[in-house]
């Protein structure tokens, strides 16, 4: 095998609030029956990746539970496999990892006791299908030291949350800010990264001795001149969950049967934990129009433009729009639920209503009774 | 050596004839059941969740699905280092290879499997019903009465005791007579073909019957024969949802009775999860104009029409249009638009084109096998293709890719039978 995985997965986003607030963001929901980590380790998995680490530290308990075997991403194997990686103690550290250079750098004998000749790192909280195969050979290709995957910002990217890039005409990189104030470009860094194995264990080692402990600002700015470093322009479906209204759309783009399909229906598909849910179940009241529900569920109302996730229960007369419910809701008689994220395990009771607005979603935090 | 206290014997190697098409391909334990199930994943279940972490699936027609189906028994948790899953078809042993010609002739074949885990018991399954039952009580049963066998017994109407195995019991429940299928039943307590025995005895009474019955089994020899050598053996009651799923229209109605509002078979039980092999589980999408009632849609289906009374299994296509009544679509069926179906079963990979009617006209039996096909339903078997536009009635039976050729005026009248692969046995 040409490359080892690592999927930074430790990471916070506070612009996702309460969704955020009891997880890390790689563990979030989403897609009626996936998590966040599930794209990239799929997409790792699916690339021929054999041997793939996943760094956690932040709420790192769903993440856990989560890959609890490694089988479903037929990555249980005695060559290579997973590797969970958190902060420990031991005799001459006992620190946190403090930043995305530092948590790979603690973990620098997974590189050292490996011979691929390549590392792929992507972050956890992307939500898109892609083969690696393709990005490294086009690392080849350029003969780069670096190729860093991008994208042209949507409309309603917010250019700022991201890392910024500009390239020469030969997509060398000639710039990259990190959430830049006055962006130049709408290039943005899908955080997804092709790189040397020994090249990465020597940089590590070099900026650790100065103390420097950040991947895109410590390496890729720092070194940008120094080494070769390219872009590979991705034009698939991509989303970053990175706020909530990202997160809003995302969820309501699997509504879309072209972009539904991508990642359950055509081959290599995205894998998941399988939670052996019964078939999901429409009672005689039920009506789901332009509805995803996961399995277990059990309808008795009205659902429009939504995606429920497994094991939810709606009550008769209730009706939900435009709205994501999250694993083992309960939905009593007569709510109404609009423009609102119910997280996993809230009730609502009987006569219940719950209403956010199309630009700013209503959250409701995880095993809220109301 | 290894030591397991039980382990389990699966009997899987059945056709279920009376199922007609839908096994044509598969052995009845394979058949799908209640949309994503099929019918063997209720023992395996019940096995696993019974703490009996060691069985033998014991196959012999048409094992190839099922063989895919159970793999290494990932979905079970019955990928084990020490026990596990393990698929014993018929073998080669010396100079010849032997059919299992028996149940407990299937049995005997396997001493030396058994032999391997040492176990002070051994239960006896059959893949053929759907129920939940915690194996371990039943041997705790079997444990504090001291039994050489305990035989799992359900109490049926008198008046139809005449159709099963029947045990003839004591006050205390012990046995002290069996009977098949009597005509004058003494006892309405009937046999579930669910057996625990202690080893050592049933090790002796398959050596010494198989001297004897070339086709050995349970029910005709073991069973009769430990009561002769007065073997202490007791009816363990169990009176749960049990169904037999053997004929087309208990088939049907076993599935339909999941889709009632209050099941009496509940699968959505936390602490007694069925698993099935399902690790592609897409969520199930309902288009803009869809309406789904009344029914079960299993994961990866998309229902662009309207569902009514009706099991769709994994990744079932409902096209525009299209109305489906009280059926039963199994795994990638595909409706196309503005199709009707009705009370029909639609065997796995099947496609129906648009503007089918399927289901409509008189009540008349299959001609070709009226006892089997005779309740109005009609059935497609795996990967059938219908073309667009033709009118099929009730009790049809299809097999294999049809054209409009196939249709006289584009109709298949009730009762008549399309089988497109010569040696398929209908």
């Amino acid at each position: 095998m040409r490359a080892i995985g690592i999927i930074l997965a430790g990471g916070h986003n506070e612009r996702l609030g309460e969704l955020t607030e009891l997880r890390a963001t790689s563990a979030i929901p989403v897609g009626s029956g996936y998590r966040s980590l599930d794209f990239p380790l799929s997409n790792m998995s699916n690339s021929g990746i054999g041997k793939v680490a996943v760094i956690t530290q932040y709420n790192s308990r769903s993440l856990h539970d989560h890959l609890s075997s490694a089988k479903w991403w037929d990555l249980g194997r005695k060559q290579g496999g997973l590797f969970i990686f958190s902060p420990y103690l031991s005799s001459t550290s006992s620190f946190w990892f403090r930043g995305t250079a530092d948590s790979i750098y603690q973990n620098i004998t997974y590189l050292k006791r490996s011979n691929e000749t390549y590392v792929v790192i992507a972050s956890g909280n992307g939500v898109y299908k892609m083969d690696y195969n393709d990005l490294i050979n086009y690392h080849i290709q350029k003969d780069a030291d670096v190729t860093i995957v991008y994208a042209q910002a949507q409309d309603g990217d917010d250019v700022r949350q991201y890392g910024v890039m500009e390239f020469d005409e030969f997509e060398r990189l000639t710039d990259l800010e990190e959430k830049p104030l006055e962006p130049q470009s709408d290039l943005i860094s899908m955080g997804i990264y092709v790189i040397q194995r020994t090249l990465l264990i020597k940089l590590l080692e070099a900026i650790q001795s100065e103390e420097r402990y950040d991947l895109v600002k410590d390496i890729f700015i720092r070194y940008r001149k120094k080494l070769r470093i390219y872009g590979y322009h991705y034009t698939g479906y991509w989303k970053s969950l990175n706020s909530i209204k990202a997160y809003y759309d995302c969820n309501m783009d699997f509504l879309k049967k072209d972009i539904r399909d991508m990642f359950t229906k055509n081959t290599p598909f995205i894998a998941t934990k399988p939670k052996d849910e019964p078939p999901g179940k429409y009672n005689s009241g039920a009506q789901a129009k332009d509805a995803l529900v996961g399995s277990g569920s059990i309808i008795n109302g009205y659902i429009e433009h939504s995606v429920l996730f497994r094991r939810v229960f709606t009550g008769e007369n209730s009706a939900i729009k435009n709205s994501i419910i999250m694993e083992g809701s309960y939905i009593g008689n007569n709510c109404l639920v609009e423009n609102a994220v119910l997280d996993k395990e809230v009730v609502l009771s009987d006569g219940k209503q719950v209403r956010g607005s199309q630009d700013n979603p209503l959250i409701v935090a995880k095993s809220t009774v109301l | 050596m290894k030591k397991k206290e039980m382990i389990a014997m699966l009997l899987a190697g059945g056709q279920g004839s009376r199922l007609g098409v839908l096994t044509n391909s598969k052995a009845k334990p394979a058949a799908s059941f209640g949309g994503k199930y099929r019918i063997i994943d209720f023992p395996m279940s019940n096995c696993i969740n019974s703490g009996v972490d060691t069985v033998g699936v014991l196959t012999q027609y048409q094992p190839l699905l099922l063989n895919r189906h159970i793999g290494i028994g990932i979905p079970w948790d019955l990928d084990r280092r020490n026990g596990g899953v393990t698929i014993l078809a018929p073998h080669v042993k010396g100079e010849q290879g032997e059919w299992y010609s028996g149940t407990a002739n299937a049995i005997y074949q396997n001493i030396d499997f058994i032999d391997a885990y040492n176990p002070e018991y051994v239960l006896i399954l059959s893949g053929d019903h759907i129920y939940k039952m915690d194996y371990s009580k039943m041997l705790d049963f079997h444990k504090q009465k001291h039994c050489d066998a305990t035989i799992a017994v359900r109490e049926v109407p008198l008046d139809e005791a005449g159709r099963f195995g029947i045990m003839n019991t004591k006050d205390d429940d012990s046995i002290y007579e069996f009977e098949e299928k009597p005509k004058q039943p003494k006892s309405n307590l009937a046999s579930m073909g669910i057996y625990i025995f202690t080893w050592s005895k049933l090790r002796e009474a398959l050596i010494a019957d198989n001297r004897i019955h070339t086709d050995s089994d349970f029910g005709k020899h073991i069973i009769p024969r430990m009561l002769d050598e007065n073997q202490i053996m007791f009816a363990y009651r169990f009176n749960d949802y049990w169904k037999d799923v053997g004929t087309i229209e208990s088939y049907w109605v076993a599935n339909m009775d999941l889709i009632k509002t209050l099941p009496d078979f509940n699968l959505y039980d936390d602490f007694w999860k069925i698993y099935t092999d399902s690790e592609h589980q897409p969520p199930q999408y309902t288009g803009p104009q869809s309406d789904v009632r009344a029914s079960l849609l299993a994961e990866g289906c998309e229902v662009y029409g309207a569902v009514y009374n009706s099991v769709l299994g994994p990744e079932v296509y409902i096209d525009e249009g299209a109305v489906v009544r009280d059926s039963i679509i199994m795994e990638g069926g595909r409706i196309g638009k503005n199709s009707r179906v009705n009370r029909a079963i639609i065997d796995e990979g099947s496609s129906i084109g648009s503007n089918v009617v399927i289901g409509e006209g008189e009540n008349i039996p299959n001609e070709l096998k009226p006892k089997i096909y005779n309740t109005g339903i009609t059935v497609l078997a795996e990967a059938t293709h219908i073309p667009d536009g033709v009118n099929i009635g009730k009790n049809c039976v299809i097999v294999g890719t049809t054209t409009q050729t196939d249709y006289e005026n584009g109709r298949l009248v009730s009762g008549g039978s399309i089988i497109h692969e010569p040696e398929v046995i209908l």
